[in-house]
Order: structure tokens, then sequence, then C-alpha cells
């Protein structure tokens, strides 16, 4: 089983670093052609403008919509919640489009507001999950079609539609692998299809 | 949902946004116009300044921090991360940054240095830092003092990259010699560099440093920015290299785009086509030493 990793920008190497502590082989996804074999592709933290012009001048982005709508599984964390999201509040930058979620940007603050936190999400059991919010978005409603995983504050900060996942937070900035597990689970489920 | 403790200005948190930046430019900007062009182009953060560097070069006289209505100006022209630059010491001017809830403060060679002694405890701060440096025991100073990025100093201003270049080697012979090190020499390595040993001690454990390590200083060309990657550096500072050429915005994007695929030279070819002319700038072999920037800082 083979997962892709967005490579254009951003924290790459700290998902890398998780899915390799998990026995999964990793592509860089820099090109429409890394796509091919993999099952699961996670779209990591970083700039969502500068990540959305690459995926449209490199031609990934139509790609990777139609894989994920063929039911490939995406994980975005951060960045990549506000690409999988179909409505993002007062932008027109590009997205992938495929959660049916209201996002919106840099909604907690600027960096002096970024913050870390443990908290509890209960689809990872008792244990709570240390996350860190860095310039972070967060869903701000979402249709019914969306299981959320995680309220604070009135605010969605992780969430599933079926083959799609989302965290506003950045688990690749921990050793805690949970959350990676839980989206390969729908990697693997894919993976036999 | 039940939350356990949030704290905010936390280390992880710094660093955290460093990590985000990686694979990016940062782009050097004196107003909104050219925040929103740079922007535009794909930068992943912008600096906000009052001259470029090679302004600053040209014209002399003393480099301060800029005037927070163009920081604002600027904040309110883009989405992306805003970062400013602070005199090397000068405390207030990072507390004043901080008070306008700036993203990044750079602790800058740049800028004229206001203490001659002693660098910013950047670690006092809740905002991140990130600061030059031109070999590993400098680089880790700056860590140990709380910088949660690093960049190269490289020459700012020249468009001469063997400056930045030479930095990078640097660093990463230091990084060699640390890893392949006994312990029993880790003491008297980080005693000939300069450097804490703990952090020593940490880069032989991590084979890198650990914080992100940028290039800047005298990139000009889509080929130079994409060099500075090849030799290891995680995302790159252009300053005067954008703004100072004939068309900043198609240099701009084709510097953003030759970063990210830096080891695909078709590409970097097709994007530095027509790019117009580049700035003009300055060998370095030729300046005289009291006109070096990379030599503030201790």
């Amino acid at each position: 089983m083979k997962v892709g990793i967005l490579a254009l920008q951003g924290a790459v190497r700290e998902h890398r670093h998780i899915l390799h502590t998990l026995g999964v082989e990793t592509v860089d996804v820099l090109s429409s052609c890394d796509l091919d074999g993999i099952c699961g592709l996670i779209l990591p933290g970083g700039e969502s403008t500068t990540m959305g012009k690459l995926l449209v001048r490199y031609g990934l982005l139509d790609p990777i919509a139609e894989l994920g709508r063929r039911g490939m599984p995406v994980f975005g964390t951060c960045t990549g919640l506000i690409l999988l999201s179909k409505h993002i509040n007062h932008s027109d930058q590009y997205r992938l489009g495929l959660m049916d979620t209201f996002v919106e940007r840099n909604a907690f603050g600027r960096q002096l507001a970024s913050f870390e936190a443990d908290m509890y999400i209960p689809v990872l059991g008792k244990t709570p999950f240390h996350t860190v919010f860095i310039r972070a978005p967060y869903i701000e409603k979402a249709d019914s079609n969306v299981n959320i995983l995680l309220r604070y504050d009135n605010r969605i900060l992780f969430a599933e539609q079926d083959n799609f996942l989302a965290a506003a937070f950045h688990p690749e900035l921990t050793d805690d692998t949970r959350i990676h597990a839980y989206f390969l689970e729908k990697a693997a489920a894919f993976h036999k299809i | 949902m039940d939350i356990i403790v949030k704290e905010t200005g936390t280390l992880n948190v710094k660093r955290g946004l460093a990590e985000m930046l990686k694979g990016g430019v940062i782009m050097d900007v004196v107003n909104p116009e050219q925040a929103k062009i740079a922007e535009e182009a794909g930068a992943v953060a912008v600096m906000a300044l009052e001259r470029v560097p090679s302004d600053i070069r040209a014209q002399g006289g003393v480099a301060r921090m800029s005037d927070p209505e163009m920081i604002i100006g600027i904040q309110e022209a883009v989405s992306i991360p805003v970062m400013a630059k602070a005199r090397i010491g000068h405390i207030i001017e990072a507390r004043v940054l901080e008070a306008l809830d700036i993203d990044f403060i750079d602790e800058s060679e740049v800028l004229t240095p206001a203490d001659d002694v002693y660098h910013i405890l950047k670690s006092a701060f809740r905002v991140p830092f990130v600061c030059g440096a031109r070999n590993l025991g400098e680089a880790l100073r700056r860590v140990g003092e709380g910088a949660a990025m690093i960049r190269t100093k490289g020459e700012a201003g020249t468009g001469d990259v063997v400056e930045a270049v030479r930095h990078i080697r640097r660093v990463n012979e230091d990084i060699q010699r640390v890893v392949s090190a006994t312990p029993m020499e880790l003491m008297t390595l980080a005693k000939d560099m300069g450097a804490p040993y703990e952090l020593v001690v940490e880069v032989k454990n991590l084979g890198r440093l650990p914080v992100v390590n940028f290039a800047a200083g005298g990139v000009a060309t889509p080929a130079d920015a994409a060099l500075m990657m090849e030799l290891g550096c995680d995302g790159v500072f252009v300053g005067s290299g954008i703004f100072k050429s004939g068309d900043p915005a198609r240099r701009a994007k084709a510097i953003v785009e030759a970063v990210a695929h830096y080891k695909d030279a078709a590409l970097i070819a097709d994007v530095s086509k027509g790019l117009g002319e580049a700035m003009r700038g300055q060998s370095v072999a030729q300046l005289d030493d009291r006109d070096r920037l990379a030599g503030r800082g201790w």
C-alpha cells in the first residue's frame, strides 16, 4: 500500500516520518504522474494560497479532485482542510472542493494566537490528543453529511465525509500516530477495492 | 468538548510556523502593492521593510525597523504571514513588532545593529524569530537565544549568491562533523564552535538543525533559488532580487516554481525564459570589508 503526500510546499517531512513510523510506503506528489498507484493522499500544512496556485499551474488540481470523487481517501491538515472545502469564506482561491464545509481562514488570528492544547477526540479513544494550531482555519459550518469528530467553542476542528478527513490542527507536529492510523484504515479499505 | 490546557507562544507553535513555510519563498516588500504581487506569485510570506537591502547598500545611512503604518498596510493587503525586521539587539523594536501582531521577526544584520555585543533574548517573546547565521556555531547560539528559524546570511543586496552558498555549505560541513563525532568529542566541538553543548547533542541526534533553515542573501534568479534548495536549504528568502528586476511579477512566480520543483531542470529552464533583466548586482569579491553585512552578529 502506497500513500501520496502532496509535496509542493509545507510540512511534508513530518507526514512522511509518521507514515514511515507506521510502516507505510510514501510517494512525494509533485506532478500528476506521481498519483499513479497511490491508495490515499495527504495534503500537508503550508500556505493555502501558495499550494492552490501550484496545484493549478502543474495540472494537479483536477486529477486529485477526480480521484477523490472516485473514492480515493484524502486527508488534509490545516491548509489541506482549506483545500478540501467547497466553501472558503471571503476568498476565491483555488481549492479541490470535495467536502461540504464552510471554512474560515486564519480564523483564530495571526501567529500570536497560534496555540497548542490537549483535546478529547472520542473517535480516538479516551487518551487526549495533543493538538497544535498554527494560524489555523476552522470549519464554521458543515452540511449534515459531514461527520464532526471534534468541536470546540462552537468551531469544528476535525471532521470526515466519506473518504475525506480534515483537521484544522497539525497531528504531523506530534509523535501521536492515532489520526494517521485512522486515515490509513480508509486507505486500506480503498486499497482492497 | 473538553480542553485541558491551552498555551500560546510556545516553542512548538513558533517552530511550527517555520515548518509550514518549508519549500516556499519569502519575499521582501516595501509597500502593500508589492505585497499583493508577492502573494499572487505564490509567496508563503512577505518581509515588510522600508528599503530593500540593495537600496540600503546604495543609500547608506542608518537602517531601522519599518514604519508601523507601512507594516499595518501590508498586513491588511495580504492573507499570508507578514514578517518584519528588527535591528540586532533592539529589544524595543522587537516589542513594537510583537505589539503590531507581526507573524515573525527577523533580527537582521541587514539593519544597522543596535547592540554590538548582545542579541535579543528571543525566548522571552511570544512571537517567533528568524536569525542569520554563517556556520553551525552561530546558528546554535541564535537557537539557544530562542530563534525558531535560521537563514543563511549570504550577502544581502548584492544579487551575488556566493556567500549564501558558502554559508549553507559551511553549516552542512559543521553538521557532518558533529554527526560523525563520538560523544566524548562533543564538548570540545561545542567549545570550538561557540555553540551550546545541549544543542550540539541535539544536532548529533537529529542529523540536522533543530529548526528550519532557509537561504537568504544574494538570490536573484530561479536557478539561484533552486541551487540553495539543492544544497539542503528548506526554503528561500528573496530580497532585492525580485523588485529590483525588470519584471517582478514574472520573476517572483518563476522563483516560487523553481523552489517547489528544484530537481526539475527542464521546468527551471522553462520558467527562466524571457524573465527580463535580473537585478544588476554587485560582486561580493569586489566589496570592501566595511560594506559586508554578514560580519554583523556575535
